[in-house]
């Protein structure tokens, strides 16, 4: 009891040391933040940190984030050469956060579209705290969980998004989020909030990506608000070191008529858990969740994902796709709940899974509630190993049994990659699960033919 | 190049082949027919090294090699091709994909280095093009939702762009109309060379009009019963295989 107790107090000494040193060299802050910030904490120190014993986190042990001492930095010196390796080849209206801290070097937004405000958040609070204040904080409140209270005791930096009426970003908006190997490790709590009027259009690519040797935690919350007819594509590209903790929860709300398309890949990390939470409270929105786990050693991939459909006519689909290889092990929860009254739904849920080793583990579980009588609602999950036919037939072909194992598996990864219409991305993947499999593949050549082919 | 030797083999536990011998040389064209049942699929599954099939007794060389003691892929690497009856769809793998492995793994095994990515599209648009194959094909899943003919197209296609010492084909005509016949006739009849031997299991003499063997072979009850040269299985095709069976039962 006295270690869980230290773990909590750990944090928020911290917490406290961090609060003073503000107050020191940036003055007070507005009250309504450092409001919240005090019901974060308390919330947090009410809660502690979750345990197995707790319904949502009984297949993920937090404890390596729980009895972890992680530092707060201020820097955001990074190489630009390691940047410009590990950032995505894409052309896009970029802003990078080293260790959650800002790096105006490193960021570079081009010209945004007028109606259209890409920002930090520190810049965002600095120009005009209250226009933040609103929003911030009204779909993610400290009572989700002990993290998005922990996130909201800590919150600084992060990244505003705005769009006005009818707004359109031709371009992807990158979130950069970079994790740096120090001599000790660190933690961030970053907040996405995006607004997208009515009718706006924007792709936004989160990335997380870092130095192989980092070991830092990062505890995001993003809350998306969808305005009547808004389309947003959100593309979260997990690639961060294998022993970097990340937490997550990503709320969106969404009002008549609008499409919220989510893709979740997930190739690295250490501990993950993404919680991503849909409400459909207009008729005709529309959710789509597309997700993609690929777990080796001994990392851990959690996704809990909840549509929520609040209102009659709106649908939510969603296909979830896990490889486990080694002792990975992977958790999909998937939940769709239908209110009271809410007629004309269509809930569509898939998950698939595929274990490449005898030890690797996924625990699914997808879960349907209904409380209207006029529904599509269709769910299931299934969990297997490679084809051994499919195996035989490229083995007879020459391909040895290992490459044809990684042809498979990029396969089963294919069929979620092929929704994905940015290339940059899909490539990406698709060269990452290919280079990830065992040393003798080279699979990264096969994909560069077939792309030297679709581009003739 | 091919020796098969006295070769008995089990399929959960009922004998199939019950002593079959048969020498294929490079340059030949060879046949096997028979009666459904006969063991005609068995012989070749064999040679590709498909599971489930128990070797008793015999043996089974290409080119001096063992060929029952190599990996399934090492076969296929040394030339031994088995074009399927029934082609397995893979969904979610390109041809392209399958093709280049393949090609790869095969020159990987000779020593060579991977073919330029320029230098293998084109060998693969003109062997496409060779089996009226659109490029489309390439980016599409091997063999998913390809009708029966495409199929066995495809299959025609990996030969051609492998290029096997021996090509072992499996009822490659069962299904096909005839203009898709002509075609997988066609694309045969360009492997056959001085350098490679081919190996036609077939119950129809119809795909022996347009490929027409050196030898025939009759298959009756896991053994050859009978062999002749082309005018063997024309006789098959006006009289059945009855009298070839009586004849070896006398």
């Amino acid at each position: 009891m006295s270690d869980v107790h230290s773990e909590v107090s750990r944090f928020l000494e911290r917490l406290k040391e961090r609060c003073a040193e503000r107050d020191r060299s940036q003055g007070r802050e507005p009250s309504w933040i450092a409001a919240r910030r005090q019901a974060g904490a308390a919330r947090f120190e009410a809660l502690g940190f979750p345990t197995r014993r707790d319904e949502a986190w009984k297949y993920t042990d937090v404890r390596a984030i729980a009895r972890g001492d992680f530092a707060l930095t201020d820097s955001a010196d990074f190489s630009p050469a390691t940047a410009a390796a590990l950032t995505l080849p894409l052309e896009a209206h970029r802003l990078t956060f080293i260790d959650g801290v800002f790096s105006a070097a490193l960021s570079d937004l081009g010209e945004l579209p007028s109606g259209v405000a890409v920002l930090p958040l520190s810049q965002a609070l600095a120009e005009n705290h209250e226009a933040v204040g609103g929003p911030l904080g009204r779909l993610t409140g400290v009572d989700f969980s002990p993290f998005s209270a922990l996130n909201t005791a800590f919150m600084e930096e992060g990244a505003v998004v705005r769009l006005a009426p009818g707004s359109v970003v031709e371009k992807p908006i990158l979130l950069q989020f970079l994790s740096r190997s120090g001599a000790k490790p660190v933690m961030s709590h970053p907040r996405i909030l995006v607004e997208a009027g009515s009718r706006s259009q924007a792709t936004l690519v989160e990335h997380h990506v870092g130095e192989s040797e980092a070991a830092n935690f990062t505890n995001l919350v993003a809350e998306l608000m969808l305005d009547r007819g808004a389309i947003l594509t959100h593309y979260k590209l997990q690639e961060a070191p294998l022993a970097d903790l990340h937490v997550a929860s990503i709320h969106v709300e969404q009002a008549r008529d609008s499409r919220y398309t989510s893709f979740n890949l997930n190739l690295g990390g250490g501990l993950v858990r993404n919680d991503l939470i849909s409400e459909l409270n207009g008729e005709g929105a529309e959710a789509n969740f597309y997700g993609l786990f690929y777990g080796q050693g001994r990392q851990h991939i959690d996704n809990h994902t909840l549509a929520n459909h609040n209102a009659p006519r709106t649908f939510s689909n969603e296909n979830y796709k896990g490889i486990l290889d080694d002792r990975a092990r992977g958790v999909f929860n998937g939940k769709v709940v239908v209110k009271r009254d809410s007629q004309k739904i269509e809930g569509f849920q898939s998950n698939a899974n595929l274990l490449l080793s005898d030890r690797a583990e996924i625990d699914a579980k997808p879960e349907l509630e209904i409380y209207a009588d006029d529904v599509k609602c269709s769910h299931g999950t299934t969990t297997g190993q490679l084809d051994e036919e499919a195996i035989y037939a490229l083995r007879t072909r020459g391909i040895d049994l290992q490459t044809a194992r990684g042809l498979l598996t990029l396969a089963f990864a294919g069929e979620v990659l092929d929704r994905v219409d940015l290339d940059a991305v899909s490539e990406r993947v698709e060269l990452a699960v290919a280079g990830k499999l065992p040393e003798r593949f080279n699979l990264a050549g096969l994909v560069e033919a077939s792309l030297a082919l679709h581009d003739e | 190049m091919l020796e098969v030797k006295d070769l008995y083999v089990k399929v959960e536990g009922k004998e199939i082949l019950k002593g079959l011998t048969l020498t294929i040389n490079a340059g030949e064209v060879h046949a096997i027919m028979g009666p459904n049942g006969a063991g005609k699929s068995t012989l070749s599954a064999v040679i590709a090294g498909k599971e489930g099939y128990e070797v008793t007794s015999g043996s089974v060389t290409f080119e001096g090699r063992d060929v029952l003691e190599m990996e399934i892929e090492e076969r296929a690497q040394a030339g031994l091709l088995l074009g399927f009856q029934y082609p397995v769809e893979i969904p979610g793998v390109k041809n392209i994909y399958l093709l280049k492995a393949a090609l790869n793994a095969q020159r990987q095994a000779r020593g060579e280095g991977e073919m330029p990515a320029p230098e293998f599209l084109k060998l693969v648009k003109e062997r496409l093009a060779q089996m009226k194959m659109d490029a489309s094909f390439l980016q599409r899943a091997v063999n998913e939702g390809f009708s029966g003919g495409e199929k066995k197209r495809n299959e025609i296609l990996q030969m051609l762009v492998l290029q096997p010492k021996l090509a072992m084909l499996d009822e490659i005509d069962s299904g096909l109309d005839i203009d898709a016949m002509r075609v997988v006739a066609d694309g045969v009849n360009s492997l056959r060379g001085e350098e490679r031997g081919i190996l036609l299991v077939t119950h129809y003499q119809r795909l022996l009009d347009y490929i027409v063997p050196d030898r025939v072979h009759v298959l009756v009850d896991g053994r050859i019963a009978k062999s002749g040269d082309a005018e063997l299985a024309r006789e098959l095709e006006s009289r059945g295989y009855d009298w070839v069976v009586e004849e070896t039962a006398a």
